[in-house]
This record gives C-alpha cells, sequence and structure tokens, in this order.
C-alpha cells in the first residue's frame, strides 16, 4: 500500500536528518532506530497485495488456491530477522555510547575529534 | 476504512518521529521511539504480516526500549558519580 | 551554518532518490514467482502451514543461520565492551550512593507468578511456530522478557552465566548439527524432511522444523538475556563498591 511507503520513506528522512544534525550520540541512535523502523515500512508495504489474507494456511486459506489468496511471504521473513538483527546493533551501538562516556565523559559527538580531517 | 487508521496512525508516527529528534529531555525521547514502532506493529497488522507484528511489539517497542533506557541509567549513574560541572549536559544537546 | 546547508543538501539529495521509488510502487495484483513458488508447492513440501516459517526455518534456513551468528557477534560485543571488572573501577569511587531497596511485595509477588507464565508462552510460541504467527524470534523475546522481569523485580538477582552459555552454545551446535544432517538424509543443508512430515496442520508435523525452531528460540532468549544482564547495572554491584 502506497500511503505505507510513504510514511516509511517520511520516517526514513526524518531519521536521517536527526542522525545528521543532533549532537548527543544516544539521539543519534534513536534517529538509526527511526530509519530502521521506516526500512521496515517500506519493506512490508511491497509485499502486500490488497485483499488478501496472512501467508498462514487455515480455515480461511484453502491449499490449493493459496497462491491466488496470500500476501508475499518473503518481505515478511525478511523483516522478521532484521528486526532481531535492529536490536542487536543497537544495544551494540548503546554499548559503544556508554564506553566512550565512561572514557571522555561527554556524549556530545564533536567531542570526538578522533576522525575528523 | 484501514485507509483512515493507517493515515492517523501514519501522521502520528511522523510526529512523534519529529518529536524524538528535537524534544528537550532524553528520556520522552526514547519513549516516542518506542512509540513509532508499537504504531507500526499496528499497521503491519493491517498489512497482513501478522508474524511481522509480532516481532515489531516484542522487539521494536519492548526490549529496545528497555535497553536504550538501561544504557542511559548506566550513563547517568557514571555521571553522577563524576561531580563536575558537566553533569547536567548529558542529558540535553 | 555551513554544514546545515550540506545537511539540508543531502537530505533532499536522498529525499530525490527515492521520490521515483514511492511513485512506481503499484500494487501487485499477482504473486511474485518465487513467493507464488513457495506459495503452491511449500505446504505440501515442507508441510508447515504459516509459509513465513518455512521462508525462514528452510527455504532460507542458511540466511538465518548467518543472522542468528550475527546476533551472536553482536551479542559478544556487548558483553565484551561492558566487562565486569572495569565496572568496579569508575572514577569518583567511594561516594555513598543509594541504597539498595528490596521490591514492594506486590512487585515480588506478581514477578513469581508471571514468571513461569511468561516462560511457558514463550516457549508455546517458538513450539507453534510453525501453525500460528510467531515463531523462535519472537519466543525468544518472550524468554528474555521474562529474564527481565525477575532482572526488575529482584534486587540481587544474578545471571547463572554458566546456564545461559551451556544452552546457547549447545542450540546453536544442534543447530548447524541439524543442518548437516539434512545434508546427509535428505536434499540439502537444513532440509527439514530428515523426519516424517506428519500430519498437515498438527503439532507434530513438518519434519525437523519445530525442532529448528525451537533451538533458534533458545539460542536468541539466552543471547537477548544476556544482553540486558550486561546492560543492566546491578544493585548488589553498586553495594559491593562502597
Amino acid at each position: 500500500m502506497s500511503l505505507v511507503s510513504f510514511i516509511g520513506f517520511a520516517l526514513i528522512l526524518v531519521g536521517l536528518w536527526g542522525m545528521l544534525t543532533r549532537k548527543n550520540i544516544i539521539r543519534i541512535i534513536i534517529g538509526f532506530s527511526i530509519i530502521d523502523t521506516g526500512i521496515h515500512l517500506v519493506m512490508v508495504s511491497i509485499g502486500y497485495l490488497p485483499g488478501r489474507t496472512a501467508p498462514i494456511i487455515n480455515s480461511a486459506v484453502d491449499k490449493a488456491q493459496a497462491a491466488s489468496q496470500i500476501v508475499d511471504p518473503i518481505p515478511s521473513a525478511l523483516v522478521l530477522t532484521a528486526i532481531v538483527i535492529g536490536l542487536a546493533i543497537t544495544a551494540l551501538m548503546l554499548t559503544y555510547a556508554v564506553r566512550m562516556y565512561r572514557e571522555r565523559t561527554s556524549l556530545n559527538i564533536d567531542d570526538y575529534k578522533e576522525l575528523k580531517w | 476504512m484501514s485507509i483512515v487508521i493507517i493515515g492517523t496512525f501514519g501522521a502520528i508516527m511522523i510526529a512523534a518521529a519529529i518529536f524524538a529528534i528535537y524534544s528537550q529531555n532524553i528520556l520522552s525521547a526514547i519513549i516516542s521511539a518506542g512509540v513509532i514502532s508499537l504504531l507500526a506493529s499496528i499497521i503491519y497488522i493491517l498489512l497482513a504480516a501478522p508474524d511481522v507484528a509480532m516481532t515489531e511489539a516484542a522487539i521494536g517497542s519492548g526490549l529496545t526500549t528497555v535497553v536504550f533506557l538501561l544504557a542511559l541509567r548506566r550513563i547517568q549513574v557514571n555521571q553522577a558519580e563524576k561531580e563536575d560541572g558537566s553533569a547536567e549536559e548529558v542529558i540535553d544537546d | 551554518m555551513i554544514k546545515k546547508f550540506f545537511t539540508i543538501i543531502t537530505v533532499l539529495l536522498f529525499a530525490l532518490m527515492v521520490l521515483p521509488l514511492l511513485r512506481q510502487i503499484a500494487p501487485f495484483e499477482e504473486l511474485a514467482p518465487v513467493a507464488a513458488a513457495y506459495a503452491e508447492q511449500g505446504p505440501d513440501q515442507l508441510g508447515a502451514a504459516n509459509l513465513v516459517t518455512s521462508v525462514i526455518v528452510t527455504y532460507r534456513g542458511l540466511d538465518t543461520l548467518g543472522e542468528v551468528t550475527v546476533l551472536f557477534i553482536a551479542t559478544a560485543g556487548v558483553g565484551f565492551l561492558l566487562r565486569r571488572d572495569e565496572e568496579d573501577q569508575l572514577p569518583g569511587d567511594g561516594v555513598p550512593r543509594e541504597t539498595p531497596r528490596e521490591a514492594s511485595e506486590l512487585l515480588g509477588s506478581g514477578s513469581m507468578l508471571l514468571f513461569p507464565l511468561l516462560m511457558l508462552f514463550g516457549v508455546y510460541i517458538f513450539l507453534h511456530g510453525h501453525l500460528t504467527p510467531g515463531g523462535g524470534f519472537q519466543g525468544g523475546v518472550v524468554i528474555a522478557s521474562a529474564m527481565l522481569l525477575l532482572m526488575l523485580a529482584r534486587v540481587s538477582f544474578h545471571l547463572n552465566h554458566l546456564i545461559i552459555s551451556l544452552v546457547e552454545s549447545l542450540s546453536g551446535f544442534f543447530y548447524v548439527a541439524i543442518g548437516v544432517l539434512g545434508l546427509i538424509l535428505a536434499a540439502g543443508f537444513l532440509d527439514n524432511r530428515i523426519l516424517p512430515l506428519g500430519e498437515f496442520g498438527t503439532l507434530l508435523s513438518a519434519g525437523a522444523i519445530p525442532i529448528i525452531y525451537s533451538l533458534v528460540g533458545l539460542k536468541v532468549g539466552t543471547e537477548l538475556t544476556n544482553v540486558l544482564g550486561t546492560m543492566r547495572l546491578t544493585r548488589t554491584q553498586q553495594e559491593e563498591d562502597v
């Protein structure tokens, strides 16, 4: 459904804007997780077919004609694993933030100049 | 009907995203990022993807928020122990 | 100011990039050929009612193995970066900290009541992954939430790292072992037809899918529990420091 794709792209843009303009490292990570949600919305919306039901064979879906009654299962599977990975990556980034704060007593990204040229 | 629901939720989600980027308090930013995920999981139900909806509700709005809060607590404990003047600036940016 | 200008340019360029994509997304009328093949052959071939599960566990099983590996590496990274022994050497040590407060009666009793139910629910979710929505990842997360409840409600709760690492490594080992068995007994790596497919739509069906998904559930559950336990700042630890 293209409305959902629109919402997803809007979330991606807002998250990207936040990641690029904010200075606080925790807020940059929040921007990343907003981008994450936006990408998942876009991917699921691509697999949606109007008027069809979930890809589970039960009393509502005839086994022989399943291909004409269900939505695409592949984007669902991809997004499902992507969400779990997203949590792991977020936890790793937050751990880095905690470590950086412990070293430098600052969460401001401007205080970390080692990789600037 | 579902167009109306998705449109309303989408508007709330984008507003929550902007709030998460620009709010002064980082705690409310974390919570509103969780709200985005929760509303996204309802949209997944409407898009006939119940597996994704379960995952997003449990992970996106549940555990991710908890992990953020645990990290924030760790930073604040460190911060309280340092006792120097820079103590306040960690919350706002 | 010039920085903000570049940021605006970047975001605008990105928007320009995705705009044609947004316009071209037309609602499909038919399933893509691969998905249609999965939908037509999947139920008879693998015996799983939930097609998302059959895609995750069998058709794209190798991807899931890689994904679980990424999760493991991220967990190891979290544990490595937040080592326990460094926690004791915080700067400004010796400042009196708040004394640990026991959880209220309501929270303690409620967590004792809810913990077994949550564990049972998690196990239910990943055992029924091939029949209903849900599966190893969701069930694992529910188990991790149950452990989180214990961590929040009990001040002096310590994770038993021996049990966690044992369950985690054994489930990872058996996951790969079942995959190799599929290579020997059936058509390929992680093929679920090493066990009889059973009657379609019952709990004991779909060959090895429930077993593989249970192993994934245990692995994800222990890994996420470990992440939460590592990131949590234990009260007793603070007490020991003082």
